[in-house]
């Protein structure tokens, strides 16, 4: 087995949860400035994002091309910013950059672009096609003799998609155990579905975890915002050897800004300068 | 644009297409490493099963799922392998038509995408397995190269020209037996038409399969007293735009013959060309803006207009509207 390479792990829980209150104050403020992009579904995968990066993935932002690195893919694409901004805290760009997001001839494009931007994985944007890839890297390190786990985020509005049942099928008949899922389970879709009271918008997906398990996967259910039990669920999931894993992730759409968790209307709407004021303040308080 | 006679088999015989893509992929896969092939449960149809058995660790069964198999392909593209697709032409073309565009067209990935049972012939199984808007869809598509070889020397002459290229590539694959027109040491060029006959009076282009019916075609012409050139495009993208303009040039008028929808496939690419760089008047052979059904291949050629006769009549056609502008001084 070749080994991979690794730096600038993290493991600290105090430092964790700073890194995800700066990923925040960076999203809101590039969204802010740009005028426009996903705000709430970025903020529930906040974290989810800062634990791999920083506390899980064997990567080396100095060698984004390297064979043997651990692949990640954020298969919910319109979530980038947070992507983005944690990739520009582990070094892979500058974090002035931010300030292109979704400005022309940026290396930030709306959704990612594989070949745009050193350190992503796949493109993705068109939903429900993330666990595909993943699947195919997890066969290709098989397939080298490389140890890399492969990684792979899924919007729980996302997994209404076909594709990704395909994917599960054939994940678990190959017993891909260098295979991860991760949901960001928060229950907020876009628009929603009509129901007996008239509307609703909770949960676009019942139990994904029992589908999956259906499917023959390994499910772990967690607190999607508690770095401890983020960095256990990771540690779980590579020490799982009989197939792949799903992390059931519990999130809050909005997650860490009062005002805007749990609220639809913050699925992609940018902050004003007295929101964003609002938001860095609670952001940074909640840290003292 | 050159008329090389060298390049045309001597002697007349069939060869299996679908068992030329098999046994072309036993051969690649000995020669590269890193070739994988993705099958969608109907490897003992476009003959992957071949491949199956001599490299059982390269060969992926991805089920019945092509938005998967796709997306799958993708994936091992970014790890150093080179995945080639197994499933029929109707369905790699459309049904998983988003996954190839974002995770293999925009990022341009090394996947071979093989459409077997290609055209109207795919056995009895009619409208639903027939393929005839496949070369649009892949040519509408930036970054994808789509080819249509007219026999089986030519496709495995492509398929090791592909595995020497990165580009995310359709390949079109016929299912039935066909005759031989390229000579076994025939060397297949990304780009680059063959002017397989010279001819005056007229000009007819082929692509795929019917590029044969296109020479049959000149052969009737030659009995009528008609000198008919044909002009092979085995790459719909890129296209030999000199090579057809010089034909359009020396002869004045051109017919295309494919199995294919007229719209968006060779007749769409050769009027778009003509068009801009030296109007001609032409005439588009193949599918008229319709579904085929189930028969015998000799009766769907007939049905939908794709015989040598087809091919020949739109000549003929051309060359009296020609003769009729020139009596009335137009």
């Amino acid at each position: 087995m070749t080994t991979h390479t690794q730096t600038g792990t993290v493991t600290d829980i105090a430092e964790l949860r700073r890194l995800s209150a700066r990923t925040r104050q960076l999203i809101l403020e590039t969204v802010h400035h740009a005028g426009a992009g996903h705000v709430g579904g970025p903020l529930s995968v906040a974290d989810i994002l800062v634990n791999l990066y920083f506390n899980r993935l064997r990567i080396d932002p100095e060698n984004p091309g390297d064979p043997a690195r651990d692949r990640c893919i954020l298969s919910k694409g319109h979530s980038s910013i947070a992507l983005y901004t944690v990739l520009a805290l582990r070094g892979y760009l500058p974090v002035e950059e931010l300030a292109t997001f979704d400005a022309i001839d940026s290396r930030l494009q709306g959704h990612p672009d594989l070949r745009a931007l050193p350190g992503l994985d796949m493109s993705t944007g068109s939903l429900g096609q993330g666990l595909s890839p993943g699947i195919g890297m997890a066969l290709g390190a098989r397939l080298a003799k490389l140890d890399f786990h492969t990684w792979v985020i899924l919007g729980d509005g996302e997994i209404q998609e076909g594709q990704i049942w395909e994917a599960a099928f054939v994940a678990s008949r190959y017993r891909l155990h260098n295979l991860t899922a991760i949901v960001d389970y928060n229950r907020l879709p876009q628009f929603g579905w009509p129901d007996a009271s008239g509307f609703t918008r909770d949960e676009p997906i019942d139990d994904p975890g029992g589908k999956f398990a259906a499917f023959g996967w390994n499910v772990i259910e967690i607190d999607g915002h508690d770095h401890d039990a983020l960095g256990g669920a990771f540690d779980a999931a590579v020490a799982h050897r009989d197939g792949p894993t799903v992390i059931v992730a519990h999130t809050i759409k909005g997650k860490g800004i009062s005002f805007m968790e749990h609220e639809y209307n913050w699925h992609a709407t940018p902050p004003d300068e007295q929101q964003l004021a609002d938001a860095v303040a609670e952001l940074q308080g909640a840290l003292a | 644009m050159s008329a090389t006679q060298t390049l045309l088999a001597t002697e007349p015989r069939n060869a299996g297409v679908r068992e030329a893509w098999g046994e072309g992929l036993v051969a690649l896969g000995n020669r590269y490493a890193n070739l994988v092939v993705l099958d969608g449960d109907l490897a003992n149809s476009t003959k992957a099963d071949l491949f199956a058995a001599a490299h059982p660790d390269r060969f992926f069964e991805m089920g019945i799922a092509e938005q998967n198999m796709l997306g799958v392909a993708a994936g091992l593209a970014t790890t150093g392998y080179v995945p080639w697709i197994s499933t029929f032409a109707a369905f790699v073309a459309k049904r998983a038509l988003d996954q190839i565009r974002v995770v293999i067209a925009q990022p341009s990935l090394n996947v071979k995408m093989c459409g077997a049972y290609s055209g109207i012939l795919p056995s009895k199984t009619g409208k639903t397995h027939q393929s005839v808007e496949d070369l649009a869809v892949f040519r509408a598509m930036p970054h994808v190269v789509t080819i249509a070889p007219a026999d089986a020397v030519e496709l495995q002459a492509a398929m090791a020209a592909m595995m020497e290229d990165v580009r995310p590539t359709y390949l079109r694959v016929t299912r039935d037996a066909s005759p031989v027109i390229f000579a076994d040491d025939y060397v297949f060029e990304f780009g680059k038409a063959h002017l397989l006959r010279r001819g005056s009076d007229l000009g007819i282009v082929g692509t795929g399969v019917q590029t044969v019916r296109a020479l049959e075609a000149a052969e009737l012409l030659e009995a009528e007293g008609i000198s008919a050139a044909v002009l092979h495009v085995p790459t719909l993208k890129p296209l030999d735009v000199d090579a057809i303009c010089d034909l359009a040039a020396a002869t004045g008028l051109i017919v295309t013959a494919e199995d294919h929808s007229i719209i968006g496939g060779l007749g769409s690419a050769v009027a778009e060309v003509l068009s801009e760089h030296i109007p001609t008047r032409m005439r588009r052979v193949g599918l008229q803006d319709t579904y085929g059904e189930s028969g015998p291949n000799d009766a769907l050629l007939e049905k939908y207009g794709l015989t040598p006769r087809h091919v020949a009549d739109a000549g003929l056609e051309l060359l009296a509207l020609k003769a009729g502008a020139k009596a009335t001084g137009k």
